[in-house]
Parts: C-alpha cells; structure tokens; sequence
C-alpha cells in the first residue's frame, strides 16, 4: 500500500508541474468541454419554452442543473487515452513505460487526475458564469448527495478503464481514428449528452441501460439531481461495478498479448 | 489568372498524393457519413419532442447541416491543411523557398495543401441540404440562389480571412496552433441556428469566432428568411476583412526575418 501512494505520489507531482508548464493549451482544450453542454443546454430550454415550460419533466431551469451538472461529471471523468494510444504505439514511445516496473495504466492515472485538478481552476469560474446565466434549479437529497460520490468514483473507473482497453486497438489496427468515432458517437447518445435519457425513444433508452455508456455520466448526474429511485440507484451502482470488473478483466486479458505483439525500432 | 491555374495545379498535386492512399477515401467516407449520422439523429431527438426549434422547421435545420458540412469540408480541404503547413515552415524556416518564388506569396501559402478527400464533406453536405429542399419540395426561386450563393462566398471569405490572420500572427507567437483549436471547439456551435443562443454566445459566434456567417446566414438564405441587412452586413464584413488581413499579412511578412541556419 505505502508502496502504491509513494508510486502515485511521485506520478502527480511530476504530471502537475507538466501541466501547469502547458496550461493556456490546456485552458484552450477546456472551451469545447464547456461548450458542448451550453449548446444543449440551450437547444433543449428552448424546446421547453416552447412546450409550454416543459418537456418530458424537465422544465429550462431543471436542464440547467442537468447540463450544469453533465458538464462537471463529463470533465471529471472523460480521458483522451485513445487519442494518445495511437502515437505511443507507432512512435515506439511505449517503450519507456515499458522498462519501468510500474504498469503503465497508473501514469496515465495520475497524468488524468492532475490535469483535472489544474484545469478546475478554469471549470469552477465556468460552473459560476453558466449558473448565473441560466439559473439552475436544484433539488438535492442527502441520500442522493452522498451516493453520488461513489457514483462519479465508479464513473471515472469505468470510463477510464473501458476507453484504455478500446485504445489498446492500436496494437492491431493502423487507423482507429474511425473506431474511435464510433465509439464517441455511440457515447454522445447512450450516456446522456445529446440529452438527458428520459428523452430519447424508448429502445434507445433500453439500450443505454443495457450498455455501460449510461453509467460513465448519465446516471451520476441524474443520481446527484434526484431522477432516480433508491432502488434503482442501488442497481445502478451494482451495474458500475459489474462493468468495472469486465472492463478490469479485459485490459488483463489483452494487454499480455498486445505488448507480446509490440516492437519498436530504435534509433 | 493566374490564381486559377496556380490552385488547378496544387489540386492536381493534392489528387497524385491523396490517391496513392486509397483506403484513406473509404474512411473519409465512413467518419464524415457517421458525423453527419450522428449530427442529424441529435436532430431528430429533438425534433421527437417539439415542432420548431426557435422558428425553424426540421427541414431547414436539416439543411442548415448540409452547409455546416460543406463550409466544414472547404476549411479541411485546403485553408486549414494549407495554413498549418505555413506555421509550420515560419517554425523551421522554409518559408524562405516559398518566398524566393515568382508568385504572391498569401496566394501560395493560402493554397499550398489540397486535401482532396475531405471533398466527401463538401458533397455529402451538399446531398444533405439537396435533400432537405426536395423531400419537402420547397420552391427554390432564382432570388434564393443568388442569396445563397452571396450568403456563402461572404461566409467562405470571412472564414479564410479570419484564419489567415490567426496564422499571421504565427510570425510574431510560435504556438498559434493552440489558438486555431479555439476555432474548431467554437465552430461545432454552428450546427444549431445561432438565433438561439443567449447574447453573449450571439456575438462570440458572430465577431470572435465568425462561425455566424459561415453556415447560419447562408442556411437562412436557403430557407427564404434572410433579411437584406444580414446579407448586406455579411459583404461588408467580408471586405472589411480581406483588406485588413491583407495588410495584417504584409506587415507579418515584413517582420519576417528568415529562421534557416
């Protein structure tokens, strides 16, 4: 255990002074991650005042606080790991992740967690602009607060783990820029982006309890603005775990045999 | 004119380089027909709970798309590739050849890169728009072509005006790349009619980043709902534009001293 904090200690601190060395890029990276959710946000009040104040429950306030929220859980959960991956791989970079004694899914960690970290310096002044802008209207449970937290943990876990194995694809494939789209646009609808789940058809809204995009940002955030049940929060956390555990189970399975794979060319 | 011949050959350059890769034109084909897939089902979720979003019909959002593509498609075809290409060689240095030859040297760095498969967008987005008119058998009167047609040769010259100047400063600040990033986090807003947005998004999307006038403006020619003003506004900007950045260009060239070894 001391061995793990002292390991990860030492990955933060060199990850955080690297970011703060690129933050007006990073900062820059941050416009479409608060973009994306204003837009939505926007186009969905919108069809709510024009329904006569709401649609499908949601009224322009309620979907201020879910667009609000959705935009804090996507920056704190989402990766860029399969955009890396490519270049590791072809570039031979993986190389010197390799020589160390340490698996290289713990760098990629930490260099996620200190970005996060330096960057809400940019998302609260964001999160105060957007709540003064559109007037969110919360109702938050104690119950519901404090589940969430486990929830948005899991959430981070699972996207993390489940966009690390999608990126080990590299190995085998040339071009997975068109994987990756798929992926992303699957995730767009399934986990809550375009719009909240209550919204879209109803097989559609099967299928994204069904697959684990839902649990990676829709479902803590609906946790957090109390859409969901007890019960129904409990399966849902049970269903983080269960895809937790795949997603575990698969980057062991197929990271032995990706590195058996890889060759890089010195020079 | 010789700008057209000069761009006839670059083209001719791009296709003998783009067609030694001819996967690449599948896959073109697959990510922009999944984008444009996935822009018009978001459309579609939208339009399952409402008639009209903020006046327009799901027809004219439809088209609306097909523009954002197209005028997508001509940045990725040749202004963007050509102008990353131009930082990248004030960085190394050799803009020194590009300068040393006997052409106006905006026009040879404007068009240096043809990516010519990125022409999938521009008629895939093209199809998309056509389509939107015909399903819904809109009569497309002579007035509205030439709209159009104005509409979006402002739009495309505001839009490369506007790049050109955030390359220029490429002579001044080496790490300009990270502020065309703003363009492309910006431009996705354009796939909803920005009369939507509240003020202040308004005016980013029409004066920081000119995202307005690259596809809302034209889309509302298509659909019959531009007013003189925005049109008239439009050409004015354009030219406005295209003076100040050529100067902005020459005073950048000016201070250009060379960075070969």
């Amino acid at each position: 255990m001391r061995h793990w904090l002292e390991t990860y200690r030492a990955f933060l601190r060199i990850a955080v002074l690297e970011q703060l060395q690129y933050r007006a890029s990073g900062a820059i990276w941050m416009i479409g991650s608060v973009l994306e959710p204003v837009v939505f946000l926007v186009v969905w009040s919108t069809v709510a005042r024009s329904q006569g104040g709401a649609v499908a429950g949601f009224t322009a306030q309620t979907f201020a606080a879910y667009y609000i929220v959705l935009m804090m859980v996507n920056h704190l959960t989402f990766t860029w790991v399969m955009h890396d991956f490519q270049f590791r791989v072809q570039m031979g970079q993986l190389s010197f992740a390799l020589l160390r004694p340490v698996h290289p899914i713990h760098e990629d960690v930490a260099a996620n967690v200190a970005y996060k970290l330096v960057m809400l310096t940019v998302m609260m002044p964001a999160l105060v602009v957007l709540w003064y802008a559109f007037e969110p209207e919360f109702a938050l449970a104690a119950w519901s607060t404090a589940t969430f937290v486990p929830a948005l943990l899991l959430a981070f876990l699972l996207r993390f783990l489940a966009e690390w194995t999608l990126a080990l694809a590299t190995f085998w494939m040339t071009r997975v820029t068109a994987m990756n789209q798929i992926y992303f646009s699957l995730q767009m609808f399934l986990a809550g982006r375009v719009a909240p789940i209550a919204l879209l058809p109803a097989w559609l809204g099967d299928l994204a309890h069904g697959l684990p995009f839902y649990y990676m940002v829709g479902f803590p955030v609906e946790l957090l603005l109390g859409k969901i049940s007890a019960d129904a929060a409990l399966d849902g956390l049970m269903a983080q775990l269960v895809w937790v555990a795949v997603m575990a189970a698969l980057i062991a399975l197929v990271w032995r045999r990706a590195v058996a794979r890889f060759s890089a060319v010195g020079s | 004119m010789k700008i057209f011949e000069l761009m006839a050959v670059f083209f001719r350059v791009g296709v003998l380089g783009e067609t030694a890769y001819r996967a690449n034109f599948y896959i073109q084909i697959f990510e922009t027909g999944l984008n444009l897939a996935t822009a018009l089902a978001a459309v579609a979720v939208v339009f399952s709970q409402t008639d009209s979003l903020g006046g327009w019909q799901p027809f004219e959002l439809t088209a609306l798309i097909g523009i954002y593509f197209m005028v997508l498609g001509g940045i990725n075809l040749v202004v963007a590739p050509s102008l990353q290409r131009f930082m990248e060689h004030i960085v190394t240095g050799n803009l020194d050849y590009t300068l040393t030859k006997p052409a106006d040297a905006q026009l040879l760095v404007s068009i240096a890169e043809f990516r010519v498969f990125r022409l999938v967008d521009v008629v895939l987005g093209a199809g998309v728009l056509g389509t939107s008119l015909t399903v819904h058998a809109v009569e497309v009167g002579w007035l509205v072509v030439a709209q159009f047609t104005a509409a979006i040769l402002a739009g495309a010259v505001i839009v490369y005006c506007f790049w050109l100047i955030l390359a220029t400063m490429a002579f001044w600040f080496v790490r300009v790349e990270n502020i065309l990033q703003i363009f492309w986090s910006m431009y996705t807003a354009g796939r909803w009619p920005i009369g939507i947005y509240p003020k202040w998004l308004r005016w980013m999307l029409t004066l920081v980043v000119p995202v307005a006038f690259a596809v809302t403006v034209p889309a509302e020619a298509v659909s019959g709902r531009l007013d003189g003003d925005a049109l008239v506004g439009a050409a004015a900007l354009a030219t406005a534009l295209a003076l100040f950045s050529r100067w902005f260009w020459r005073k950048g060239l000016a201070h250009y001293s060379g960075a070969s070894a």
